[in-house]
């Protein structure tokens, strides 16, 4: 008779210990960043102060990785949407390989596609120390991830008849992306917008190696501050990091939930 | 409504870019104000017909599209105004049933006054007022085709273009829509052109059916000369129930067959051929009289209304007839059969 319940009980059990082998070192790295001496532990009491020393230190890494996370979003909307809906009219083979190949930056490994970009415009000394030049690399790694989102719900709907039901009606090109397409693909526009900044904020490979000292991004100062500061000082980096990236991937959960569509019986009359 | 249109269909072929022919050169004169049934299995061009007048299809070269005698082959569907409504209605899900029926003013730039009257006027001649708020994925499947038909007629098309509309309804609804949509029809005495494969449909809906066959047009004509003389064995086959009776001709006006012999009045040279004739000019005689045809009862099937027989007359393909439910003979009975002379029908393959 106890047995389902000796079960669910196990189950639990187990649930609940790799929830806490996961979240317990996220937890322990925010309070460390909290503390005021984390070697002394929480004893030492909590404090502001290693977040406002980031804040002073870092301040311009954070707004550059914002800066550059939405420059990525705004060229991955206006390459990757327009894509996508290329695509999901192309339903032959050249658009399957090309749908195939945008993934490979994916694929790649962050690093090489990072050298590939330096052994190629390396010389080009502007752009090299810009900020441009890390926006590339995160526009590279990251459309693949508009496209396809957008592409998933062009697919799902009847693209190509809703389109001539709206030219039917006299609407032209124009009038049918704006009105049709872009509306009924709103939920991938989304979905695909917050996986890049998220994307962009914390890409760390790929930007080791495009960065310069003068166009250092949050993850790259992380990654600076923990190996030559107080780890305090890194972990409140993180805590702020945190602060920034948890709403955003909430935000992507709500919208990744299917939409609940509600049923009405035919009752053969309108009224 | 504007003036009903007229629409000429000019050597229009159609293949496409693998090469396949879906539709053999056509002409068709499409008359102002009539209802035209395109129909067929499918794969017999009748879609891809529409899609021409439509203009979604360019026709291959040679032929031509003429609205009111003018050219509009080039034209596209947006400046053809034409009223089109798809199997899957293609309504738009971001769209509420009135925005979606409005649609077509918003693009005609029409003043918004004017707009919610016409939409208003619309939900109200599909009955549908009180849906006008619903979003489109809360609609029924009656209720959409019905917000598909207001949003095609609320721009008042030259025409109107209807691509099997009531596929993809279950039969009961299939019947009702179809009684609102001849009533709607004629009233508005719009040039409508309908694609059906459903043959009910087309015998109740058309002015004119044209019946085709792998791109090529079988026969075109009135319901009722589709039913009662129809071209071909293809177009008898394919049109309601019809019996075939193999034999030979003979001289003075007699055709023979191992059930019996039957009075053929037309001229036939003499030699093996084949007679068609429908259920209903099937009628069972009793023994005193004379008899056409004699075969045994196979199946009975009672319908209510009436019981469809099969007999067995000793060839391939039994014979099909109605009658009535207290008179229906029991399965393995003999029955001695008359049929109506005119209603024989002699046809090439």
């Amino acid at each position: 008779m106890n047995r389902p319940r000796q079960l669910f009980v196990l189950q639990l059990a187990f649930t609940l210990a790799v929830c806490a082998f996961l979240i317990v070192p996220v937890i322990l790295s925010m309070l460390a960043g909290l503390t005021v001496n984390y070697i002394a532990g929480l004893s030492s009491g909590l404090t502001l102060r290693w977040i406002f020393e980031v804040w002073d230190g870092y301040r311009d890494t954070i707004f550059r990785s914002v800066g550059i996370a939405l420059a990525c979003l705004v060229v991955t909307l206006l390459l990757g949407v327009p894509t996508a809906y290329v695509l999901a009219r192309t339903r032959n083979r050249v658009g399957r390989w090309i749908e195939e190949l945008l993934v490979l930056p994916i694929a790649m490994p962050g690093l090489a596609t990072a050298l590939a970009l330096i052994a190629s415009y390396g010389a080009l000394r502007g752009f090299r120390t810009s900020w441009g030049f890390i926006l590339v690399g995160h526009v590279l790694f990251t459309l693949p991830f508009m496209v396809r989102s957008v592409l998933a719900v062009l697919q799902s709907i009847d693209l190509k008849t809703l389109e001539e039901g709206a030219a039917s009606l006299g609407a032209g090109f124009a009038r049918r992306f704006f009105d049709i397409v872009l509306p009924n693909c709103r939920q991938g526009i989304l979905a695909g917008s917050l996986m890049v900044v998220t994307l962009s904020m914390g890409e760390f490979n790929m930007t080791w190696l495009l960065h310069t000292p003068l166009t250092k991004t949050l993850p790259v100062g992380l990654a600076d501050a923990y190996a030559s500061l107080r780890l305090e000082v890194g972990s409140a980096y993180t805590l702020i990091f945190f602060m920034m990236i948890v709403p955003l991937l909430l935000a992507m959960q709500t919208l990744a939930r299917p939409r609940t569509t509600k049923f009405i019986a035919d009752d053969g009359s309108a009224s | 409504m504007t003036t009903p249109l007229s629409i000429h269909l000019q050597a229009c072929a159609k293949t496409f870019a693998d090469g396949t022919r879906v539709l053999e050169p056509l002409d068709v004169q499409i008359r102002a104000g009539e209802t035209l049934v395109l129909l067929g299995p499918s794969g017999c061009g009748k879609t891809t017909t529409l899609r021409l007048i439509a203009g979604l299809e360019q026709p291959d070269a040679g032929g031509k599209v003429l609205f009111d005698g003018v050219d509009v082959t080039q034209q596209s569907i947006e400046a053809r105004n034409v009223g089109m409504v798809f199997q899957s209605y293609a309504l738009f899900p971001n769209m509420s049933v009135a925005e979606n029926i409005g649609y077509g003013l918003r693009i005609r730039k029409l003043p918004a006054a004017a707009q919610r009257e016409r939409v208003a006027e619309m939900l109200e001649m599909m009955r549908i007022a009180p849906l006008a708020d619903r979003s489109i994925d809360q609609l029924s499947g009656g209720q959409r085709q019905r917000v598909a038909l207001a949003r095609a007629l609320a721009v008042r098309p030259r025409a109107l273009l209807l691509d099997e509309p009531l596929t993809a309804l279950d039969a009961q609804l299939r019947d009702t829509l179809r009684v609102e949509i001849n009533q709607l029809l004629r009233r508005l005495a719009i040039t409508t052109i309908y694609v059906t494969h459903d043959q009910a449909e087309a015998m109740a809906l058309g002015d004119r059916i044209i019946v085709m066959s792998h791109g090529r047009v079988a026969q075109m004509g009135t319901p009722h000369e589709i039913y009662h003389q129809p071209a071909n064995r293809y177009v008898a086959g394919f049109i309601g129930t019809m019996n075939r009776v193999q034999g030979e001709y003979r001289d003075g006006g007699v055709f023979t067959c191992p059930a019996g012999r039957l009075r053929w009045p037309g001229a036939q040279a003499a030699g093996a051929g084949e007679l068609l004739f429908r259920p209903e000019d099937v009628s069972i005689v009793g023994e005193g009289e004379p008899a056409d045809l004699v075969g045994t009862v196979t199946a009975s099937l009672y319908l209510g209304d009436r019981t469809r027989l099969i007999i067995d007359l000793g060839q391939a393909q039994p014979l099909t007839m109605d009658c009535l439910a207290r008179s229906a003979p029991a399965v393995g009975q003999s029955v001695r059969l008359q049929v109506d002379p005119q209603g024989l029908l002699a046809l090439a393959a």
